[in-house]
């Protein structure tokens, strides 16, 4: 390996320690509940190469265990990973310039890979790009290496996993409160877990999703049109 | 496995992969190199993200029903817990692995 991969590589590791910890639990409880329910070694591979997003992952567990309609699964899949629209959106300054590993720099954006690109700043001594791909590259090793880890696992556990998936819920829970914590403005953050129980006391746990995401769009686009009519007043 | 569950897995599979990709991919398809960003989508950039995993939160706790007999306080400790640990600590792992653990112990021993 040359030297600026290896320099790109020694500053990348450590930037990925919280998410290997991470990957590699959730990634295996991951591969535990497929197990459980019938889905060995190979369909956890192939969801953790292929489809690569984690909690579209564990509602997949559910799809595949009940042979839902593959429609039905693409669509629960663009509505749980619409977010990405947002994250996407969100590194169009730092990605859509890149030459060299673009495409898999944005297949690879998981919720983990974008809370620790986003924030990163680079020093100029390093090769920038080789960067984002370690870090990209890495955490999707820890996911999938977590995930077959589960697999094997699942043919031995004896234990009780009933809340198990609990681990989903708390990894949410525990990004919210970081961005929380690093935000003054908590506006967007209360509009989505509002909006979102609203919604789902008038549509039902089922169908709320889509509703819920038309309105807090909404909620956010009437924040954007006031800060440009205070802007406007302040400048007038 | 059957062949005919067997071929539904790997259309699921297959679905669910490219459902996946259009949403990281369609950003980037919008607004190609040179595209001026409108202040409007910058702005959703930045207030998006939060709102996305206040949703998160609430899906993942959606079919909790109040009247049912816990009221949903396994789900209430946990993540009450979590969030006071995670406060202090900032270690999302630990974090994590304590509300699991926690909730695992509270559904399978406490609130049965």
């Amino acid at each position: 390996m040359d030297k600026v991969k290896k320099a790109a590589l020694r500053y990348a590791f450590p930037k990925t320690a919280p998410v290997m910890v991470g990957y590699l639990f959730l990634g295996a409880a991951y591969g535990i509940l497929m197990k459980v329910n019938g889905f060995g070694f190979g369909w956890a591979l192939a969801m953790s190469v292929f489809v690569y997003a984690g909690s579209l992952q564990y509602v997949g567990v559910t799809l595949l265990a009940s042979m839902a309609s593959p429609l039905y699964g693409f669509l629960m899949g663009l509505m749980i990973n619409a977010r990405h629209l947002f994250y996407g959106i969100s590194m169009l300054g730092r990605y859509r310039n890149l030459k060299r590993f673009r495409t898999y720099l944005i297949f690879a954006l998981t919720d983990e890979t974008f809370s620790v690109i986003c924030n990163e700043k680079v020093p100029p001594r390093l090769d920038r790009e080789w960067v984002y791909l370690w870090i990209s590259l890495l955490d999707q090793f820890y996911w999938v290496a977590g995930s077959l880890m589960g697999s094997i696992l699942g043919s031995f556990i004896s234990f009780d996993t009933k809340g198990l998936d609990f681990a989903l819920t708390a990894l949410f829970v525990v990004i919210f409160t970081d961005q929380w914590k690093n935000q003054k403005n908590h506006r967007p953050a209360l509009t989505g877990l509002i909006g979102s129980v609203v919604c789902v006391k008038l549509f039902g746990s089922g169908g709320f999703i889509i509703p819920a995401m038309g309105l807090i769009l909404a909620a956010l686009s009437l924040g954007y049109i006031g800060k440009k009519r205070k802007e406007a007043r302040s400048v007038g | 496995m059957a062949d005919g569950m067997m071929i539904r897995g790997i259309g699921i599979v297959a679905a669910l992969a490219a459902a996946t990709m259009i949403t990281r991919f369609f950003p980037f398809l919008l607004f190609p190199p040179g595209k001026k960003i409108p202040e409007y989508v910058e702005y959703l950039g930045k207030t998006l993200p939060s709102a996305a995993m206040g949703l998160l939160v609430v899906y993942c706790l959606k079919d909790i029903s109040l009247a049912s007999d816990f009221h949903g306080l396994p789900e209430l400790i946990s993540i009450m817990a979590m969030v006071i640990l995670h406060w202090r600590k900032g270690n999302s792992l630990l974090s994590i692995g304590v509300g699991t653990v926690l909730y695992m112990v509270l559904a399978q021993r406490v609130f049965v």
